[in-house]
């Protein structure tokens, strides 16, 4: 009954609790520093700025259309083959996300290699489904997938902007250190476009984010 | 290639977690203890052994271009490989949910220690990850492929153990407050894949 009561009240479309579902996982409910969602892609493809992008695209995509998705037919799924069902239609997305990528950004395509592919199993995909969206309307599950497909993007870029610039001297495709510097004897650090550094990186980024905003910090 | 080649690659120079970052999110949720790294490590070598050479065959026979020709003549220039992602997320899906039934079936007692583990698995991104490379990488044989799941599922058992006996070992130091958990974490596996590097070019 209160369900029904509920509804008839009209929520303005940007209530204070819409709101929040946008901006809640910019900060205090980070897919990536405080949830631990979605770290495998995030970290293989910041070697450049231009990948980072097209990568978050390509998860916002994906997760608003499965967000919806799912939370449009979510009293018709079965509970016991949830997850096949879910990883289906994440498929399904993905495939075509892939196909667009291929026809209209080919060398990047070329560059993110099965990454696209893994966006299937992107914890962060599955998590919000799981979490979100198998209970939720269909407007507050868009606003959830965006809201932590922005949270996701904002790591993974800045984590590609220190990386690019440190690593190779550019941003975007662009030298930024001009050749002079060269001249002078500064060097890139190669060490940043190896794999590990993403992992310093983010760990880092989690650091400075929670000295910053203590309540999130962890007890041991 | 020969086999002990492909082992030793997949288990050191392309490590699933350190060169990859494949299976992360289990891979720090799951590390606080050893023995349930150990628990998860294990069904992941389970796991990936049983559906890379499933994936290596629906590859070969069904999704590459061409590969229907078994079929007759007519199939010769039929590519199904677009649907490769789904399928494959399909195969690991069900694998997955029949272990699941299996295990429970006849070894009530390892499922009850992989327990929760097991559903996990299949949005692991190692596993579906192990396919992908498979398929990219376009081993010749079942052995290969079956050589190189093993491998890789080797390596995330060792990376997972490591991790979590560092783990158990760190609780007992003062780290800096906001790095304690989540942070520290993440730049010790940053500082094991530098180790792990000193493995790259190695070839036997």
């Amino acid at each position: 009954m209160s369900e029904t009561a509920e509804a008839k009240v009209k929520e303005p479309l940007f209530s204070k609790k819409n709101k929040k579902l946008l901006t809640d996982p910019l900060n205090d409910d980070n897919p990536i520093t405080i949830q631990v969602l979605g770290i495998c892609s995030a970290l293989a493809i910041t070697v450049q700025v231009k990948q980072a992008f097209v990568m978050s695209v390509s998860v916002l995509a994906v997760m608003i259309f499965s967000n919806l998705i799912v939370s449009l037919i979510r009293n018709l799924i079965p509970s016991r083959v949830r997850i096949i069902v879910q990883l289906v239609i994440v498929a399904a997305l993905v495939i075509l996300v892939d196909q667009i990528l291929k026809a209209f950004v080919y060398d990047v395509s070329k560059q993110l290699s099965v990454f696209v592919g893994l966006i299937i199993t992107n914890c962060i995909i599955m998590g919000r489904l799981e979490a979100f969206a198998l209970a939720n309307k269909p407007f507050p599950s868009i606003l959830d997938a965006i809201g932590n497909a922005a949270g996701y993007a904002w790591i993974l870029i800045v984590v590609a902007i220190f990386r690019e610039f440190f690593g190779s001297g550019k941003l975007w495709g662009f030298q930024i250190i001009p050749q002079s510097f060269y001249e002078f004897g500064y060097f890139n650090n190669g060490l940043m476009i190896l794999p590990p550094m993403a992992l310093i990186t983010v760990g880092i980024i989690i650091w400075v984010q929670r000295s910053r905003n203590t309540k999130l910090i962890e007890s041991n | 290639m020969d086999y002990i080649n492909i082992f030793v690659k997949s288990i050191f120079v392309e490590n699933m977690i350190f060169a990859y970052f494949l299976g992360m999110c289990s891979y720090l949720a799951v590390s606080k203890t050893v023995k349930t790294g150990v628990g998860l490590g294990a069904a992941v070598i389970f796991v990936l052994a049983i559906t890379v050479p499933l994936n290596f065959l629906l590859e070969n026979y069904v999704l590459k271009s061409g590969a229907m020709t078994w079929m007759g003549p007519e199939f010769a220039d039929v590519d199904l490989s677009f649907l490769s992602f789904i399928m494959f997320i399909a195969v690991i899906a069900s694998i997955v949910q029949m272990v699941e039934m299996v295990v429970e079936k006849f070894a009530p007692a390892l499922y009850g220690a992989l327990g929760i583990f097991l559903p996990l698995i299949a949005v692991n991104c190692s596993i579906l990850g192990g396919s992908l490379f498979m398929q990219e990488r376009q081993y010749s044989s079942i052995g290969e492929a079956t050589v190189f799941a093993l491998g890789s599922g080797v390596g995330w058992f060792l990376a997972i153990v490591a991790i979590a006996a560092i783990r158990e070992k760190i609780r007992y130091s003062n780290v800096p407050a906001p790095l304690r958990g989540l942070g520290i974490t993440f730049i010790i596996t940053g500082l094991m894949g530098i180790a792990f590097m000193s493995f790259m070019g190695i070839e036997l």
